[in-house]
Parts: C-alpha cells; structure tokens; sequence
C-alpha cells in the first residue's frame, strides 16, 4: 500500500454526511413552503429540517477535522 | 400495495451515495498493490476502523429487515440476537481468542485449522465456509431487491441483477480496503437514516411504555415486551421457547459459532495494526451492537403496535398469502419519511445490503484464494496471480450468490434461513475451534472427524424436520412449534456431537508433539501482550464495562 497519501475513512464519512444532511435540511425548508401533496406522518414537526441540520453538522466537524489528514 | 415511488430529492441522494461507495473503490485501487492489500487492507487499520467494520460487516441487510420484521413476529426476545446472543462471544474473542489468531498472523480462519490440526481439516472448513457464505449473500441480494421492489415497483429479476453488479465493481477494484471503507459508511448512514424511526414512532405512539401497554393490551397470552420473565414456559412468549434454548442454543453455540469463528467478521480484526489494536476490535464493537435493538427491535415494537390499531392504517405485505415480516421496516419508513428522508431511509437500507454482500464476498474471496486454490488447486500460485485470482472469484462468488437469492426469497423470513445455515456450519465449527484452542491433545483426525459428524448432524436434522420424517419436538424438547427455536436446539445438538466425536476419535488416533503447537494452544504458549499497558487501558479492563452494561440492559428489560 502506498505510504502517507490516503485519506482516512473518516474524511469520507464527514464529506458524505455533510452533502446528505445538507441536501435533506434545504429540501425540508422548501417543503415547509411548498408542501408535498404525499403527506406522512408528523410531518408537522418538519423532521426533515432538523434531523437533516444535526446530520450536517455532525458530517461538517469529520470533515473539517480530517480535510487536511493522511493516514 | 402500490410502490411508494421517490421523488428527484431521494434519487438525488441515492446517486450521492453510490457515486461515493464507486468512487471511493476507484479511489482504493492505487493503493491496492499486493495481495495483503488486497485480502486483508494491508493490516494498517486502527481499533476504530477495524472494530466498526467488524459490527458492520455482520450489520447487513440482515440486521435490518430481518430483525425489525423477526421483532414483529418473535416480540423483544429478538433483543437477544444482541445481547446474550453476541456480548459474552465478542468479548471471549477479544480476550482468549484473537491473541492466537492474530499472532499465528494467518490470513483466514481456516488457515488456524491448517497450522493447529491438518490440511484436510482447513480445506473442508474452507469449501464449508465457501458455501455458506454464497447462501448468507443471497440474503442480502434478496433484502436489496425486496426494498427496490417496495419503493420503486421494480421488478425482482432486474433489482437483483443491478445490486449484485455494483458490488462486483467495487470490491472488484480493491478488495478488503474499499469493503471495510464502505462499511463504516454504511454505520452511520444507518444510524441516521434508521434511528429516526424509532424517535418519531415513540412520538407519535407517546412513549416506550405505552408501546409496550398497547402490545401488551393485544396479546395477553402471549408476552411480546419482555426479554426472560416468561421463559420457563415456551407457551407464553412470542419465540415459542424455553430459556434452555436461549442460553445453550443461541447464547453459547450459535453465538459463540458465529463471532469467533466466523472469518466474515473476524477478518476485520485480521486488519488491525497490531495484537492489541486486534483485540479492542470485537470489545469496542460490542458497545454498538448493544445500542441497536434502539434502533431495529424498537421499530418493531411500534410496528406490531400500530398493526394492532385498526385506526393507524398500518398492515405489512402478504406475499402469496404469507405475512412478509421484513416488509415492516420500509413501510414504517414510507409512513414517518417525507421527500428528502426518504432517499437517506432507502439509502441507508442499501447501505445495509453493500455493506453486507462486501462483506461476504470478501470473505468468500479470501477463503477461497487461500484456502481452496492456493491450498489444493495451485500451491505454487505467484502474489500477483493470487491477487488475480482475488478480482476473478469476487466476481464469481457474486454471480454464485444470485442463485442463492432466489432460494432465500423462498423463506417466510430470512432470519430464519440465516440461523438455519449457522447451524450447519458454524456450530459444530465452534466445537472444534473451541477444543483445538483450549485442549492440547485433541487430534487433526479426531477434529476432522468431528467437524463432518457435528456438520452433517445439523444438517440431517433441519431436514427430517423439514420433511417430517420425525417431529420437530424431539430436538426442542417442546411441544409448541417455531422454526427459531428449532434452529436453536439444532445449533446446540450439531456442537455436542462434533464436541463428543472429536473427543473420542482423540483419545485413539496420534496426538501431534506439544512443541508444534506452541502459539496455537492456550497452556502451551506464553502470554507477554500488555503487560506494559495500565489495567484501565487493557481489554480485559473495557470487556468488564462492557459487560456490566449488557447485565443493566437485560435487568432492565426482564
């Protein structure tokens, strides 16, 4: 295996939560003005926004912490 | 019922994912330039990296659909799977077992049986272990397609094929690296994407205990919400089984069977960077395996409390007449997931099924390039041939498990089928490994002998169950009927008799010489590792936390 030019695996797992939670929390924002006709259950406590908000933060920090490590 | 359909939001974020999982083994293949890189990550991996691919690899399709729909049929003595059922066994791995596993420094399993015992032994274990791994990736074939068929409406044929193509593209590319990466991305996708359930379940039913009362309220014969108090009269809980059952058939054998001798899983330790780093693998994953009834048998439980409310509008899918359990877990998601969580739910469930079928075609392409070819067909066989023939059975071993797929479909829940195909092999297995570890004098003939005594035992009896030649209450001990249970029992029966076999067979035939078996057997080989390190930074220090933990949960849901 090549020496110190990987990126460790939690680079990826920051990256990729980052964009979904990212992606999920602004759709839910469009939602909340532009509401779906396939309506589900609780979708009054807008789950989206807020579970979409912590998945991105939680992906922001791996992946602010990691961006500049090589393993 | 009609496929619930994604919207551009979902597609979006299914497409984020495999560009990432396609990406990332494109990424792994420049590092990828021999065969140890190949079969085994280079074995560079920190604990944290090996102990989450190693809850991972077994956090498969399997652990989602078929617990969550196993929740709805058994009730919470599926908790069990986690608890009794995997603790006490990943610990006893950690601290006994992986210091002569990883120091004998093996690429396999089977490779241990070779250095212990003979040749005969590694290879029939090796072609055992081949087979059974190609039936559990069946599994997770057929979990992918069950949940493009609910969401998407695809046909069955078309789901298996596209998710068995994927997989042979990236495990093809980098092996044991780009499946173990994967596979930690998979743990957090189903964290997020899954435990949301259960917390908008609980707040639309009001809390946990009131879970447990409307259950309660809807089967007061049988006990559905508890985990022991109604298990000395298999009448009374929802698994049809006696608490005997549950210690020596799961808690011992099947458990034991399964996480420390199943290469699957214990490959992830096998990466590790060194023995102390190898033995943290399976404790630290012991933590995680025990939060995940907080996400698979808590949806369970509001999925048989919602069904039981005619008012929720909540009912599974019947295929040809029968209940399909694992249906519960993607339809609670189509009931709580708007756009936009809904790709990250469907997302995490294929995540669940990569992660899986990696998982198992890695292993299958190790064994079988080690412990097949190498070993018997082409002994002579180069580093770069061997990494050759690693891509070559990928791809094979994925192609062989399509046809397992459709067997599998034929199971009325695949737990079932799961626990069928451990009984077989990785119970009687367990025996061996057990005796060949711990007793000096037990023989390659007598370990050989045992392993096909204790293998076609199992077998023999699932099927003169299966085909009525005699009644499934002579293995359980029980005149109530339940395909678990008698998995259980079987497990139990297939290790005393491969335990018995080996035994006897021992006592007369050669005993090899004390000195060849020196760093293979406990007893014989000094034990040095950590003695520099503080008692709280020690294993076995961590494995008592961890057990203390598993005895608080089991109290508190008694």
């Amino acid at each position: 295996m090549s020496e110190h030019k990987m990126k460790p695996i939690w680079f990826f797992v920051g990256l990729i939560l980052l964009v979904i939670g990212t992606l999920i929390m602004l759709n839910g924002i469009y939602l909340a003005f532009n509401p779906s006709q396939r309506v589900t259950v609780l979708s009054e406590i807008h789950p989206d926004i807020w579970w979409g908000a912590i998945m991105a933060v939680f992906g922001g920090i791996m992946y602010f912490k990691t961006r500049k490590e090589t393993v | 019922m009609q496929a619930i359909g994604l919207s551009f939001i979902d597609w979006v974020i299914i497409f984020v994912y495999f560009a990432f999982v396609l990406g990332i083994g494109w990424y792994l293949k420049r590092f990828t330039k021999n065969q140890e890189d190949f079969f085994l990550a280079g074995r560079k991996n920190s604990t944290w990296v090996a102990g989450l691919a190693f809850l991972s690899a077994n956090l498969g399709a399997l652990e989602l659909l078929g617990m969550t729909g196993n929740t709805f049929k058994y009730g919470m003595y599926v908790a069990h799977f986690y608890w009794i059922g995997a603790i006490p066994a990943m610990l006893f791995l950690g601290i006994y077992m992986m210091p002569f596993y990883y120091s004998s420094k093996i690429n396999s399993v089977p490779g241990y049986l070779k250095l212990r015992f003979d040749e005969k032994t590694r290879v029939l274990n090796g072609v055992a272990f081949a087979l059974m791994t190609l039936l559990v990736s069946g599994i997770n074939l057929y979990a992918m397609a069950l949940v493009l068929h609910t969401f998407l409406g695809w046909n069955w044929d078309v789901s298996m094929w596209a998710s068995a193509l994927t997989v042979a593209v990236y495990v093809g590319l980098s092996g044991l690296m780009s499946a173990i990466f994967t596979e930690i991305i998979q743990f957090f996708l189903i964290w997020f994407g899954l435990f949301l359930i259960s917390i908008l379940g609980i707040i639309e039913i009001g809390s946990l205990q009131e879970i447990f009362a409307r259950i309660n309220e809807y089967s007061q014969q049988i006990s559905f919400t508890t985990l022991w108090a109604t298990s000395s009269d298999p009448t009374q809980n929802g698994m049809f089984i006696h608490w005997g059952g549950i210690v020596l058939g799961l808690g011992f054998v099947l458990s034991f069977g399964y996480w420390t001798t199943d290469f699957l899983v214990i490959q992830r330790a096998f990466s590790a960077k060194d023995l102390r780093s190898a033995r943290m693998t399976p404790i630290l994953a012991s933590f995680f395996k025990m939060a995940l009834p907080f996400i698979v048998i808590v949806a369970g439980l509001i999925a048989i409390a919602l069904s039981n409310d005619p008012k929720s509008g909540f009912t599974l899918l019947h295929d040809g007449g029968q209940i399909n359990y694992d249906s519960a877990l993607p339809l609670l998601i189509a009931r709580y997931y708007p756009s936009g969580l809904v790709g990250l739910g469907v997302t995490a469930l294929l995540a669940g099924f990569m992660a899986g079928q990696a998982g198992n075609v890695s292993a299958f392409n190790t064994v079988w390039t080690y412990d097949i070819y190498k070993a018997v067909l082409n002994k002579k066989a180069s580093d770069s041939h061997l990494l050759w023939m690693g891509r070559i059975s990928t791809l094979v071993g994925v192609g062989l498990s399509l046809v397992t797929a459709y067997w599998a479909k034929s199971f009325p829940s695949i737990m079932d089928y799961m626990q069928a195909i451990f009984s077989w092999v990785n119970a009687p297995l367990f025996a061996t490994m057990l005796l060949g570890m711990f007793v000096w004098w037990i023989t390659p003939n007598g370990a050989f002998w045992g392993l096909v005594a204790g293998m076609l035992s199992s077998f023999t009896m699932y099927l003169a169950v299966k085909f009525s030649w005699f009644h499934e209450s002579f293995i359980t001990m029980s005149n109530v009927q339940s395909d678990m249970a008698a998995n259980f029992w079987r497990a139990w029966w297939a290790w005393l008799i491969c335990a018995v076999v080996t035994i006897v067979i021992s006592l007369f035939t050669k005993k090899r010489e004390k000195s060849e078996l020196v760093g293979l057997v406990k007893g014989l080989t000094k034990e040095k590792h950590d003695q520099a390190i503080p008692f709280v930074k020690r294993p076995e220090f961590v494995a008592i936390i961890s057990l203390i933990i598993l005895i608080i949960l089991n109290l508190l849901f008694w």
